[in-house]
């Protein structure tokens, strides 16, 4: 079949293509489009088209639609075309509209018909046809119409049909959960289909169901086991191959599906491993999708409960992925990584060199996956090289988003593990100056709270070091251009707040520089209202402490200015500022008090000093206020009312509350306490039953009454609160977290970085041939922290470590029996388990499920750890149970199973032979450094290798014995 | 006859776009070699064009979210959002695909963080052919990899339908094209993985579609699509 064969369009279809192919310009395209469209209209709506004609037309119109051009016009056309008998004209009518149409579409309405109609049709293709635009035009309204006769579909001869029924039903699931919420029972029944394409489709719902609901979906495990074991051993079909693979897709569906299930569920989880191990065992990086499973399995063993030995295979391929040279696996690498670092961070110590690789290629979203790697494996020892390294690429880039993003994460990793304030201080200037106004406005305002709160230490020293460095900084750099408003309106606030606290800078020069900035920026009102509010701050310092006060002329003008401005919030702050000029020092310090930006706000809610004012206007006789709750019975109608109300009060007037028939004296007594009516501790018993016979009238005065309050209440606001932090000031907790991570910073860096050179100067010493003593360094301070780290876990509170110096030791206890185990249970547990086939897959027996637990638990019990030889013996047990598996098998590949088991030892040993090799060459090399250094550009194997041998050097050699020794030695 | 006609306009045809500027020469530029070896790199990357503007799409729960086929130009030769997008914005994706693939080098990894274009949570996996670019879009639930093997399953299979597939079969037979996409995927699932049950499946409509063009009656299951 020839490209034109059975296909063929018209010349003018050709002609067009032709010509735009032809055109110079968009311009010229879009005159040729617009001419076509002209013609297409006139011409299909003519009488009595030839439907071969129509169907030309068609096939224009999505074409005209494709280059962006509006073919509206046509959407009749097409729909009027599925209703045609043809199969040709119908299928061509079905994807004009699956692609001009959305399900909410005013003529869909006129498909459903044709659509029911279809799916009952004797003809396959064209229920497949219905089928493919039930996916897309079906919406939830619709679903019950055509819901019946896709599930009669669930039966249909064809195999090809079931299964696009039943990812239409998945389809229905995923629009509306409700409308098919009685059929999940069938994705559980078609999993036992005969077909393994069915079988395959029906992992899709299943897989949406089980990230819901992982609960109720714990009895399918064992199948899912068997059926990815029964994949993988090659019980499918051969047109399921894929590339020599056994069904990849299917493998790759169901992993995912594992993952879920075994996500934070032992048992469960031991159920996998053994199909996981055989996963890892069969690895070789030779084709794409093989990597593509081998990658799901380690996102599998990560998600899962996962024992050591799977831990150990899932890093090897992962280190095998990261020395690859195709930046697709080292990307995957990359993200496995991540992935694994989450239950052994130390992981992360082999990879230091290739992943410093991938943080200097060219490729952008290597890059960025590196980036999101060393995020993850932020600590206190390495947050300032890696901050840098952030903070460098966010200046390289002008991808806004990705800026947002990127200076978000610096900012949180600074505050989490900031080592002193200088440098917090430091790089928060940075990324606000480059990151600018993409920076959250949140971050700013946290920033702005950090700083009087301090980090938490109890001495009030450190956090008034960190003030001042701050002013410091950022009075050097108020004087620079473009800088973003965000990091002016800061600028300001801690200007004002802390310019003259520690008396370094006098007051005028303060003032002077927050006089600069507000002429600066004369457009930008928020920069201007900061800066003037921390003028008045100044002052009122300056008056509290006694000092007289001098208004600068600059200053003067700027006040003149405000008071004139069109912004009246700016105004206000003005006419402020000149108030409290005039004010004495005892009214000052009462209202701007020093350094209290922390303070909590008191606000008399229930607005006791008003006490006494109503208790004389009830001695006088007024009626006292009932709060709406203990008005009974009423509660209904006064929320109707409220809605009303408020309704009403969107108009802008509010007639209701003047025309109260209220006497006087009582109307102007109740706004008081009305005002919290809400949270008041109610003033009296509802004693009043006549109240209730006049709801009107006092719910509309309840209603009025706390938005006028509020209104006043707000003034108050402004007049003695920080203007703009206010609203955040009473959630001061929010930081302590960070606190408690930053205990002792400075003693652990310090620790960190002289054990760390001495691990840098041993190593380049070795292994100066292949990497630059920069990249050791940047590789020992990103990853050197671990040894460190654990090296100073007594003196540091951080709790991450002992977590993981926990892990370490288990693993260390781990291996023999869990390996012993495994292997023994695979082989007692063969022999029990009945042919596997797919067709009884249905039902999971319990009996087997607990069959093969039990033997895990006896023999992890059984097994100390003296049984080590068995280890040894692991790859032959292994082989020996592949070969008793394959026994089972129909079509037996025994052979394989052994050969498979037979690599994994033959691989390693080349790998460590190769490593010795490595380190060989390396010895007594010393000066050939400059000669090796451009080889070492294009990445090759046997450099990969090499690297590696040092990556381990690098990393593991610490950790194992004691630094100190290095230091001995070194003098 | 005209079939002739069209055959000879599409084989030989040696046309080149000079102001936009595609450029074909003949059936110079073929997709897959004889070797079964994929991917002839060529076609000059025109200017850096960035992708700006996000949009806001609220996250939808298909997997696969988009496929796109666009020449090496920017130009669209297949659009096909599995979530509905109203064309102004298809186009506005498209451009900005377009813009993140221009500026991409050559020897990268084939992924792109797509969050800046199709929302949170999406990326894409691309595959560069002689003149034309092939996207696919997903969110995180899919594995790269094996969208990438997802891409050469398309290609693969549209190399079998058109004989040494070039960019003109994709132009002129767009619809084919989605007959194709229509059989491996479907709803924004994988539906089939292989090339040679697809081409069956194309095949069979083939058939059925001239039998019905020519005798309206359509012949009942004369299929030799039975279950494998």
């Amino acid at each position: 079949m020839g490209s034109q064969g059975g296909w063929g369009q018209s010349k003018e279809f050709l002609d067009l293509v032709k010509s735009i192919g032809e055109a110079r310009s968009k311009a010229e395209e879009d005159r040729i489009v617009m001419s076509e469209i002209e013609n297409l209209k006139r011409r299909i709506t003519e009488p009595d088209i030839p439907k071969r004609k129509m169907k030309e037309y068609i096939i224009r119109l999505v074409y005209v639609e494709m280059l962006g051009h509006d073919a509206s016009f046509g959407y009749i056309h097409a729909v009027k075309m599925t209703h045609d008998d043809s199969l040709l004209l119908k299928r061509t009518g079905y994807l004009a509209v699956t692609l001009f149409l959305n399900e909410n579409h005013d003529l869909i309405i006129l498909i459903v018909n044709t659509i029911q109609k279809d799916l009952k049709s004797d003809n396959y293709l064209v229920v497949c046809a219905a089928l493919t635009a039930v996916c897309k035009l079906i919406n939830e309204e619709t679903i019950p119409a055509v819901l019946p006769q896709v599930v009669e579909l669930l039966g249909h001869p064809k195999e090809a049909v079931k299964r696009k029924a039943i990812m239409a039903l998945h389809r229905f699931y995923q629009r509306a959960p409700s409308s098919v919420a009685h059929l999940i029972s069938n994705f559980r029944k078609r999993l036992c289909d005969n077909d393994p394409g069915v079988m395959g489709a029906t992992l899709c719902p299943l897989f949406d169901l089980i990230a819901a609901d992982a609960n109720s979906y714990k009895d399918l495990v064992v199948s899912f086991v068997s059926i990815l074991k029964q994949v993988t051993e090659r019980r499918l079909p051969k047109s399921y191959d894929y590339h020599q693979m056994p069904a990849p897709f299917i493998q790759i569906r169901l992993l995912k599906i594992l993952a879920l299930l075994g996500n934070g569920d032992k048992q469960a989880s031991e159920h996998m491993y053994i199909v996981l191990g055989d996963m890892f065992r069969k690895c070789d990086l030779s084709s794409n999708i093989r990597n593509a499973v081998l990658y799901e399995s380690i996102c599998c063993v990560s998600s899962i409960n996962c024992s050591t030995k799977l831990l150990e295979s899932a890093a090897e391929v992962t280190s095998q992925f990261l020395k690859s040279d195709s930046h697709n696996l080292k990307y995957m690498g990359i993200d496995a990584l991540g992935r694994l670092i989450k239950i052994n961070p130390e992981i992360a110590e082999e990879h230091q060199l290739a992943v410093i690789d991938c943080l200097e290629d060219p490729d952008d979203t290597l890059k960025r996956k590196t980036f999101e790697l060393l995020y993850k494996m932020t600590k206190s020892s390495n947050v300032e090289v890696i901050v840098d390294r952030m903070i460098d690429y966010m200046i390289s880039i002008n991808d806004n988003h990705y800026k947002t993003e990127i200076s978000s994460r610096c900012i949180e990793l600074a505050e989490q593990f900031a080592p002193s304030n200088q440098w917090f201080i430091q790089t928060m200037n940075k990324v606000f100056e480059h990151a600018g106004d993409l920076v959250n406005v949140k971050v700013a305002h946290n920033l702005m709270r950090l700083i009087p709160e301090g980090f938490g230490e109890d001495n009030e020293g450190a956090d008034n070091q960190l003030r001042s460095s701050a002013v410091e900084s950022y009075l050097r750099i108020i004087g620079e251009p473009k800088l973003p408003s965000l990091f002016l309106q800061v600028i300001c606030w801690v200007l004002g707040e802390y310019g003259t606290a520690d008396r370094k800078f006098s007051a005028s020069y303060i003032t002077g520089k927050l006089c600069d900035v507000a002429e600066a920026h004369p457009s930008d009102d928020i920069v201007k209202a900061y800066a003037v509010t921390a003028i008045m701050k100044i002052y009122a310092f300056e008056i509290a402490a006694g000092r007289k006060v001098e208004l600068l002329p600059e200053c003067q003008s700027l006040v003149d200015e405000l008071s004139a401005s069109h912004s009246t919030d700016l105004q206000q702050r003005a006419y402020e500022l000149q108030a409290v000029l005039g004010l004495d020092a005892r009214a000052v310090e009462s209202i701007m008090p020093s350094d209290a930006s922390c303070e909590d706000i008191e606000v008399d809610k229930s607005l006791s000093f008003l006490d006494g004012y109503v208790q004389e206007a009830l001695v006088k006789g007024a009626r006292p206020y009932i709060p709406e709750s203990e008005r009974s019975g009423m509660s209904n109608i006064s929320n109707f009312r409220g809605q009303v109300h408020h309704d009403s009060s969107t108009h802008g007037l509010r007639f209701e509350a003047y025309e109260l028939p209220k006497p006087s004296g009582a109307s102007r007594i109740q706004p008081a306490p009305l005002a919290a009516s809400k949270e008041l501790v109610p003033v009296s018993e509802p004693t009043y039953p006549q109240e209730i016979l006049q709801p009107a009238s006092v719910s509309s005065v309840s209603e009025t009454g706390p938005t006028e309050f509020k209104l006043r209440l707000d003034g108050i606001q402004k007049k003695w609160g920080r203007p703009t932090y206010s609203p955040t000031a009473p959630s001061t907790s929010n930081s302590n977290p960070q606190k408690t991570v930053n205990g002792a910073p400075q003693l652990v860096v310090q620790g960190a970085v002289s054990s760390q050179a001495h691990d840098v100067s041993y190593d380049s010493r070795k292994t100066k041939v292949e990497v630059s003593p920069e990249k050791q360094k940047l590789a020992a301070s990103l990853f050197g922290g671990w040894s460190s780290k654990t090296e100073k876990r007594p003196t540091s509170t951080n709790h991450k470590t002992t977590r993981v110096h926990s892990a370490a030791v288990e693993k260390s206890q781990m291996p023999t029996a869990a390996v012993a185990s495994t292997e023994q249970a695979a082989e007692k547990e063969s022999p029990q388990q009945p042919p596997l086939n797919l067709l009884d897959l249905g039902d999971p027996t319990p009996g087997d499920s607990t069959a093969s637990i039990d033997p895990f638990k006896q023999l992890e019990g059984l097994l100390g750890p003296s049984d080590v030889s068995s280890v040894g013996n692991s790859a032959v047990t292994a082989s020996k149970s592949a070969d008793i598996m394959s026994l089972y098998a129909e079509s037996p590949i025994s052979g394989l199973g052994g050969t498979v088991a037979n690599m994994a030892p033959t691989n390693s040993i080349n790998l460590t032979s190769g490593v010795s090799n490595a380190a060989n060459r390396n010895v007594p090399v010393g000066s050939a450094s400059t000669q090796v250094a451009p080889v070492k550009k294009g990445p090759n194997p046997q450099d990969s290798l090499e690297k590696h041998a040092v990556a381990r050097q690098v990393g593991v050699t610490p950790s194992v014995t004691n630094p100190n020794l290095f230091r001995d030695l070194l003098g | 006859m005209a079939h002739q006609v069209e055959c000879q306009f599409s084989r030989d045809v040696s046309y080149k776009y000079r102001g936009g500027s595609w450029i074909i020469q003949g059936q110079s530029k073929r997709i897959q070699n004889k070797d079964g070896q994929l991917g002839t790199r060529s076609g000059a990357e025109s200017g850096e064009r960035r992708a700006e503007g996000y949009c806001a799409i609220q996250i939808s729960q298909i997997m696969i979210q988009a496929v796109l086929v666009m020449n090496t130009q920017g130009k669209p030769r297949l659009a096909k959002f599995y979530d509905f997008r109203p064309p102004e914005k298809q186009q506005e994706l498209i451009r900005s695909v377009f813009g993140v693939l221009s500026s991409r080098a050559e020897n990268v990894s084939d992924f792109i963080e797509a969050d800046s274009i199709f929302g949170p949570d999406t990326r894409l996996v691309y595959k560069h052919f002689a003149t034309l670019y092939f996207v696919f879009v997903f969110d995180s639930s899919e594995n790269e990899l094996a969208m990438l093997d997802l891409i050469q399953v398309f290609v693969e299979t549209l190399d079998k339908c058109f004989k040494n597939v070039c960019e003109l079969d994709v132009v002129f037979n767009f619809n084919k094209m989605h007959t194709v996409l229509d059989e491996i995927i479907f709803g924004g699932q994988m539906l089939e993985t292989s090339s040679t049950e697809v081409m069956k499946a194309v095949e069979e409509i083939t058939k059925l579609e001239k039998a019905s063009n020519t005798i309206s009656l359509v012949p009942k299951s004369v299929s030799s699509w039975q279950a494998r």
